[in-house]
């Protein structure tokens, strides 16, 4: 059984009791032992527990119950999930110390009432701070379309585990680009939602007020599904909204008549390459979209973005970062021990332009349902790449400017659906589709739309 | 703050306030990423606010 079936076609076969979840699960266990280590995508493959959570899903059907709309799906989640009787890791050395987690996180177990199978846990930069997934604990994830490249990060093990059809569906978090970016590097389908709206109980955060947790998958109806079975309220996250659920999934071929779309200008076109302007190009020209608007001051949200970033993250760690800062991964260690000496004057005028910034930009929203960008400045770098590159004249750092175009937009929280874009060489690239709070459901017409049309898509990498 | 010992000085000091001991070969790495922040925060720092502005976070009791 190969890896390239969806989510969807799984939970439909298994449902109608046409293959087994058994039989799912182990064919999924089998392509990860056979391929990732060549990928190293994962830090943990649970069989034991995956098997017997799909016999459980395969003994409610056999008593005629449901096991839920992703019935014997098998998927994976970025490590810094609480999965139970899993210890923690969060990509460190630190963390993997702790005891086991004495229940799912909130995501998780979404998941699994919806009848999915945890098979394993993702490799990500450490405590989710980069965008490259260089993990010096773990070792680097590599990218299925070229194995010398990154996955992206710092959900890079999520984004490589979908794209090489290890698993169907995977859960990440978002801080200020660790879905959109993986999902644009290993040419995947990732939704940052809106934040708040899935709850990040039982989540290792990076940065409290940024966090966002959400699913990449290999089509738009499985990462609706995946999405469907996510949102909602959770008293345990004290962010997560009190609004309920508004399925994505029954939108999917809706047409798009009325909604009003744009591509970002200004910030969203600068700094990038030839490549990763073309694919938007195409998405837009596809899309019929002539219009542009211009999201105001994004990189200066973008700065106020790194900023509490870095202050929120090194507050988290400020005791390991006092006691143990040599056990960090380098590529963490200096930035988190920076980010505890800016002074809170820098943290709380990030926080106040960010509400000014916030502000801006729903007036933007008011003539303007779905907003066209790109999701990264260029393809996949090398695995190891120098510190910095040049891109449109200018030299930039090679990780942190993935996050270029991603950062403005979690900054403030907006709904983003990246779709995979193909670039004009080998290697995917991204677009992201942007939408108001809590509008999650234009971005999903607008992806199926693409998607069917054939103007995006997320292949299994060969 | 743009001065690369003033930097250093306000890293120092306030590494020590925080308790927060940075080993030596630990602390260019640190200086570099705090000095690539400190460029970035003028981005916002210098942009003019409304007074009644009040920071993102709100707080439910």
């Amino acid at each position: 059984m190969t890896g390239s079936l969806t989510a969807a076609e799984i939970a439909a076969a298994v449902r109608a009791r046409q293959v087994t979840a058994g039989a799912i699960v182990t064919a999924a266990l089998d392509r990860i032992a056979a391929g990732d280590g060549a990928v190293n995508a994962f830090t943990a493959v649970l069989a034991d527990t995956a098997r017997a959570h799909a016999a459980r899903v395969d003994g409610i059907l056999a008593g005629g119950g449901d096991p839920g709309p992703l019935a014997g799906v098998p998927f994976a989640v970025k490590n810094l999930f609480d999965v139970a009787g899993v210890v923690t890791v969060a990509g460190s050395r630190i963390h993997a110390e702790r005891p086991p987690a004495a229940r799912d996180a909130t995501a998780v177990a979404a998941l699994r009432r919806a009848g999915a199978v945890l098979v394993g846990a993702l490799n990500m930069d450490e405590y989710a701070y980069g965008f490259s997934t260089e993990n010096c604990h773990a070792g680097p994830t590599r990218n299925p379309h070229d194995r010398a490249r990154i996955a992206g990060g710092s959900s890079g093990g999520a984004g490589a585990a979908v794209a090489a059809g290890f698993v169907p569906l995977a859960l990440g978090t978002d801080t200020n680009g660790s879905i959109r970016v993986p999902a644009a590097l290993c040419g995947v389908f990732g939704l940052k939602p809106t934040f708040g709206r899935v709850s990040r109980a039982g989540v290792v955060p990076l940065a409290w007020s940024l966090d966002h947790v959400g699913p990449l998958a290999r089509s738009v109806r499985d990462l609706a599904l995946a999405f469907d079975a996510l949102q909602g309220p959770d008293a345990t996250d004290p962010v997560c909204t009190e609004r309920g659920p508004e399925p994505c999934a029954p939108e999917l071929g809706r047409p798009l008549d009325g909604l009003r779309l744009a591509v970002a200008g200004d910030h969203f076109a600068r700094l990038a390459t030839a490549d990763a302007l073309g694919a938007l190009d195409r998405v837009r020209i596809a899309l019929g979209v002539t219009r542009e608007v211009v999201i105001p001051e994004a990189r200066r949200a973008r700065a106020a973005a790194m900023v509490v970033t870095a202050c929120e993250g090194a507050a988290y760690h400020l005791d390991d970062l006092r006691a143990r800062a040599r056990d960090f991964d380098p590529m963490t260690r200096d930035r988190f021990l920076a980010g505890a000496l800016l002074p809170a004057a820098l943290y709380t005028r990030a926080q106040r332009f960010r509400a000014w910034y916030r502000a801006r930009v729903l007036e933007v929203f008011r003539d303007v349902d779905v907003v066209l960008a790109p999701a990264t400045p260029y393809p996949a770098p090398a695995i190891g790449a120098p510190r910095t590159t040049t891109v449109g004249g200018v030299e930039v750092l090679t990780r942190a400017h993935l996050g270029v175009f991603t950062q403005p937009l979690s900054f403030i929280g907006l709904p983003v659906l990246a779709v995979p874009a193909a670039g004009a060489g080998p290697l995917p690239l991204g677009v992201q589709l942007v939408a108001a709070p809590f509008q999650e459901r234009a971005l999903f017409r607008v992806a199926a739309r693409l998607e069917a049309d054939g103007v995006v898509a997320a292949p299994v990498a060969r | 703050m743009t001065d690369a010992a003033a930097v250093a000085r306000h890293a120092d000091l306030t590494a020590a306030t925080l308790d927060l001991a940075i080993a030596a070969d630990h602390r260019d790495g640190v200086l570099d990423h705090l000095t690539v922040l400190l460029a970035a925060s003028r981005l916002f720092m210098d942009f003019p606010l409304p007074d009644e502005t009040e920071p993102a976070p709100v707080f439910r009791p």
